[in-house]
């Protein structure tokens, strides 16, 4: 295999370590299950999952036992309604005298800002959020900063530096130049502020083709230590111009995630029982995945011009 | 449905869309503010520009999204952007108007819980949190909040506060705003299943409207407060055909939001 291209397997079991923050960012958009199910699959142990969205795949991991803590700023199964497996972790009545999950938690505005931070090596982030809140005193790394210019306060957020960083792309070449379009989330800030970066695509493309249009190129290879070839590897969330959000799967989601021994049983039938990505594209079967698919938008193209 | 031809549902969701009629720049919200938003464009404000957390700027939804962050609201937009950029050049810059936001509790001054019931440390419910809603009730130039009433959630003391409204009353809000440097004014309207509020020179929600079919027994039953109530109280107009037509058919045909 040419450049950084390798096997899910093989990128998680070298790049992901017990005890590690790990990002799998995506703003609804590109979300990275099936790196998630492989992490889960691996049992990594104690990690700090951050992400602004927990969304399904962490309810699904921290499920599955991979994780210590985590870092957020907006728990919900989008459209639907709660997580359930991560509050039942939260929530004293249902933690039946386990030691609960850590939470630290900001607005989507301040965890942007600390992977802006991260990402840009400077100590903390200024933005102007949290006044008269109660969430600095939920999180006291949520602090306020008086400008070295004015008596102005403003509130700072430390910078977050996952040791891991995974993003899902609609595509990239073999050194992990990456081109991403649809909602670019914080998938940018989040890759440059990581230790280590894998990338997992739809597909595996020809340096030429991210060089015929550079401006879509959001991480460099520069920062990227594996690239990852799966197709459908976010569903059920989507990929803009290749499939639709699978929402049936958010919504059967919310009976199974209310019930531990069915989501014990989800996570042994979708993620233990199957070897990869591509055995659960093929359990979910081919009329699922049709279904997804979008009516075509095509961009107009742009001229960059010739210049020798 | 009641005899009245309609839904509290789609009323609320109709008196909402309705107050967005001299809005320019439309911050959306989850739930709620997104089919109240999404109706508004298609009726009273064919202009206006609306703005997903998710970093999009003037969205054309073709269909209802699913989630803030639904595809549809990308193709055919006018940008996307990063989030950094949505937050910081868009809603901390000062171009939004409207903040459109959901509560789960909301105190008589407008400040809204969205993160838990009971202690934040040992929760006895755990709600989603801020996500964008902290920031854009600073730095939205106003808010609008949308949310059905219940005495669990129209209390004298919310239990967390993820959203500045008036804080303690007008005088002091407009103090701190003013000298903190935020955008925002503050809340101006709370749209409910049973009426329409809006905040009186102290700063304190007033009803203003109620909702054909509603009654003031229902409001104060609803509400942990002994409420004010505007002496020339209007009834809110009932939702026309067009209205319950582009709710019914295009925005939520599956009644997700409106049972």
């Amino acid at each position: 295999m040419p450049g950084k291209v390798t096997s899910m397997r093989d990128a998680v079991a070298a790049l992901v370590r017990d005890g590690d923050t790990v990002a799998i960012e995506g703003f609804t958009h590109l979300i990275g299950f099936s790196a998630g199910h492989e992490i889960v699959r691996q049992h990594k142990r104690d990690l700090v999952l951050a992400r602004m969205t927990p969304d399904v795949i962490y309810d699904q991991m921290i499920a599955g036992g991979v994780a210590r803590k985590l870092i957020f700023s907006w728990l919900g199964n989008p459209g639907v309604g709660g997580l359930n497996a991560i509050r039942r972790r939260i929530e004293p009545a249902s933690l039946a005298g386990e030691r609960p999950l850590e939470i630290e938690e900001y607005s989507h505005f301040g965890m942007v800002a600390r992977y802006t931070a991260g990402a840009t090596n400077l100590p903390f982030m200024p933005l102007r959020s949290y006044f008269e809140t109660d969430l600095p005193k939920a999180n006291p790394l949520i602090r306020p900063i008086k400008s070295p210019y004015s008596d102005e306060v403003v509130y700072a957020v430390p910078p977050l530096n996952p040791d891991v960083s995974i993003i899902h792309a609609q595509r990239a070449d073999a050194n992990g130049n990456t081109q991403i379009w649809g909602l670019l989330g914080c998938q940018k800030e989040a890759a440059f502020a990581a230790d280590r970066v894998i990338i997992v695509v739809e597909e595996l493309v020809d340096e030429s083709v991210v060089r015929a249009d550079p401006n879509r190129t959001v991480i460099p290879g520069l920062i990227v230590d594996a690239v990852v070839v799966e197709p459908y590897g976010a569903h059920p969330s989507y990929v803009q111009g290749a499939y639709d959000r699978d929402n049936r799967f958010y919504l059967d989601w919310d009976p199974i995630s209310r019930d531990e021994g069915k989501v014990q049983a989800w996570l042994r039938e979708w993620v233990y029982d199957l070897p990869d990505r591509a055995a659960y594209i093929e359990k979910l079967g081919a009329e699922r995945v049709a279904s997804l698919r979008p009516g075509s938008a095509p961009s107009g193209s742009v001229d960059y011009g010739s210049y020798r | 449905m009641s005899d009245l031809g309609f839904t509290r549902s789609e009323m609320m969701i109709v008196a909402a869309a309705r107050e967005l009629a001299r809005a320019r720049v439309c911050f959306v919200g989850v739930g709620l503010p997104n089919i109240a938003v999404n109706l508004a464009k298609r009726t009273v404000a064919p202009d206006l520009e609306m703005v997903y957390e998710a970093g999009v700027f003037g969205a054309r939804p073709a269909r209802l999204p699913l989630s803030i962050g639904d595809p549809t609201i990308v193709t055919g937009a006018t940008a996307v952007v990063s989030m950094f950029e949505l937050f910081g050049y868009y809603l901390q810059r000062g171009l939004i108007d409207v903040g459109f936001l959901g509560a789960a509790q909301i105190d008589r001054f407008g400040n809204i819980n969205t993160t838990v019931i009971g202690d934040y440390g040992a929760p006895k419910t755990r709600l989603p949190g801020s996500g964008g809603a902290c920031e854009i009730a600073i730095n939205a130039r106003e808010v609008f909040v949308i949310m059905r009433q219940s005495a669990r959630s129209f209390v004298n003391e919310i239990d967390f506060r993820t959203s500045p409204g008036n804080l303690g009353g007008a005088e002091q809000s407009e103090a701190i705003r003013k000298a903190g440097g935020w955008n925002g004014r503050g809340p101006s309207v709370v749209v409910t299943d049973l009426g329409i509020w809006r905040f009186d020179v102290t700063g304190e929600m007033c009803l203003e409207s109620l909702h054909p079919g509603a009654t003031l027994d229902e409001v104060r039953a609803t509400i942990a407060w002994e409420p004010k109530i505007r002496s020339d109280l209007a009834t809110t107009p009932a939702p026309t055909a067009e209205e319950l037509r582009l709710v019914r058919e295009e925005l939520d045909p599956g009644g997700v939001y409106t049972k």
